[in-house]
């Protein structure tokens, strides 16, 4: 008899086990091919026209013929960066102001309770209902411009800052507060000098992920920006504007190579955008447990 | 001159006014989600008025008759968001345990930053890629919005349900495998059990992102007119699908359908959100041990 033979034969249960383990195993394989699949087509497909065309593919205007082959991509640049400061500029203060309230203010009241439970149900509203709301709202009214879709953007931060901020007014110890109050320092006060510079980095990062998931959105911006613009607009409540989430879409149906070519370096340029908000996000929460 | 009651007046004053502010920010939220369905129900009525029920039960839309019926396209997010969790929940529960069971710390670090990762890719991106890439395999059909809406929904999925399962008391794990549970046997024992309820609200949520995801599936659903079949593999088309690719050349009735098909979705997602965000909290709370 040798030593092989007296190890025990593996039983079903093990390999049962084992089987799936491997499972598990293949089905982070099955998640991660798409995501290079993905990260492969734009890389390669997006690289050739935005360095053949460098930098013209950044700055040149959009051509007029949807045919017409070569850069370039300005436009949409300017405009996705317009709608989303702008709809940064709405939602970040009144995110922030809201989940002051609800953890300094109103706590486990039950107003705050009803409001941070609808906060909750509105990050599942889809974003072409937030588009179409602001349509009726806002465009219908005041016609096509960058703002329009910065409300629509704006609507969909909301929840997330809102969510994100709370959770990051929740990690101040309240020592800080009661020592505050010690002084005789009323509560705003508190709040404003002492809690928020606490939270700031949690804060900043958190807004930035919802500045990155804003960037990419394309369906609340059909409505509000208007169709067909390839020239640049500055001017941010007037006129239709265009986005680089836009050209990817209205581009990826068409079937001439020229258009094609500007979609996939459009989804590059923006794919770099929304990565480098997130990168910085994440320097920032690394700055805090520093 | 100043007094002290005076000084401690305006501190009050500037205290109550910023309190009011907070309040106000709060209160957007509801003022947005009520306003959307007053607003646009308002705009629906048109069409209501014009069609009636047959809005909602006819299967017929056809904007050149001025016919509008709704059930092809809720058939088709409704399909196209089951074949979505179908291939999504399986592979998300993969994942979610392979990174909290069995993954090396130093390698799970890099797992969870590929899911992130996932999630930060734009949806029209994965649309083009569904158009350009996928379709050279898998032509559009209800089957490849499905697939797309799939890889969407599973970073979703997957870091919800990684929590959840993170929160098994490492002494429940331990119990089972000093009595010589396997591994398998231990997440059947002790993991799942505990982290049920938590799992069929991240289920829940992704089936509500999975039905109100509108570019990728607009691009890659087929956008043929009124299929109501099983048939995977055929062209179809969905309410955002609809509302996002005929929005352009609609006029004021079938915009009006349309405001009416973005009401219906409205309501459906925010019923399926409700019950999500409720098995989640509840679940949450009872992992934590407060309740």
């Amino acid at each position: 008899m040798n030593v092989a033979e007296l190890r025990a034969k593996p039983s079903w249960r093990s390999v049962k086990s084992h089987l799936m383990t491997g499972l598990m195993g293949l089905a982070l394989l099955v998640v991660l091919a798409p995501l290079v699949s993905v990260l492969w087509s734009i890389s390669s497909r997006g690289l050739g026209i935005v360095t053949s065309a460098f930098p013209a593919f950044f700055t040149a205007e959009i051509p007029q013929i949807s045919r017409a082959a070569g850069p370039g991509m300005g436009p949409a640049i300017v405009g996705t960066l317009m709608v989303t400061l702008g709809a940064t500029l709405v939602a970040v203060p009144l995110g922030v102001l809201g989940a002051i309230y609800l953890h300094e203010y109103g706590r486990a009241g039950k107003f705050a309770r009803l409001v941070r439970f609808m906060a909750t149900v509105m990050t599942g509203v889809p974003s072409i209902v937030m588009g179409l709301f602001v349509y009726v709202m806002w465009t219908l009214r005041f016609g096509y411009s960058a703002f329009g879709g910065s409300l629509a953007l704006a609507c969909l931060m909301l929840p997330i800052v809102i969510a994100s901020t709370e959770q990051m007014l929740r990690l101040v110890p309240d020592h800080l507060r009661e020592a505050a109050y010690a002084l005789g320092t009323t509560k705003s006060r508190t709040i404003l000098t002492v809690v928020l510079p606490a939270a700031l980095p949690g804060i900043v990062s958190g807004s930035l992920l919802a500045v990155a998931r804003a960037a990419g959105e394309t369906a609340p911006l059909l409505f509000a920006l208007g169709l067909g613009a390839t020239a640049y607009n500055a001017h941010f409540f007037d006129g239709i504007n265009t986005a680089l989430s836009q050209q990817i879409f209205v581009n990826a149906t068409s079937s001439f190579a020229g258009a094609q070519e500007r979609a996939w370096g459009a989804a590059l340029t923006l794919v770099v955008l929304a990565f480098s908000f997130s990168v910085v996000a994440r320097v920032f929460v690394h700055a805090r447990r520093r | 001159m100043i007094d002290a009651a005076a000084l401690r007046g305006r501190r009050d004053r500037a205290d109550r006014s910023f309190r009011g502010l907070a309040i106000g920010a709060a209160a957007t939220v509801l003022l947005v989600l009520g306003l959307i369905a007053v607003t646009m129900t308002a705009r629906a009525r048109t069409v209501i008025g014009e069609l009636g029920v047959s809005f909602f039960t006819s299967s017929r839309w056809s904007p050149a008759d001025g016919l509008y019926g709704a059930l092809p396209f809720v058939w088709g997010t409704l399909y196209t968001a089951v074949i979505a969790l179908v291939i999504a929940v399986p592979v998300s529960l993969g994942v979610a345990l392979f990174i909290t069971e069995v993954a090396p710390r130093a390698l799970k670090r890099w797992l969870i930053y590929a899911i992130d990762l996932l999630a930060v890719v734009p949806s029209v991106v994965f649309g083009l890629w569904g158009v350009l890439v996928l379709s050279t395999v898998l032509p559009r059909s209800f089957l490849a919005a499905g697939v797309v809406l799939a890889i969407m929904i599973i970073p979703i999925i997957t870091s919800l349900a990684r929590e959840v399962l993170e929160t098994t008391p490492v002494a429940d794990k331990e119990a089972a495998l000093a009595l010589g549970a396997t591994r398998w046997e231990m997440i059947g024992a002790s993991v799942i059990p505990h982290s049920k309820g938590g799992i069929v609200g991240a289920v829940m949520l992704g089936l509500g992102r999975a039905m109100g995801e509108t570019i990728a599936a607009a691009l890659v659903i087929g956008s043929a007119t009124g299929q109501i079949t099983l048939d995977a593999l055929a062209p179809g088309n969905s309410m955002p699908a609809v509302i996002a690719n005929s929005w352009g050349e609609a006029d004021t009735l079938q915009r009006s359908a349309l405001i009416a098909l973005a009401v219906l979705l409205f309501a459906m997602t925010i019923v399926v959100n409700l019950i999500a965000t409720t098995i989640v909290q509840r679940s949450m709370r009872r992992a934590r041990g407060t309740v």
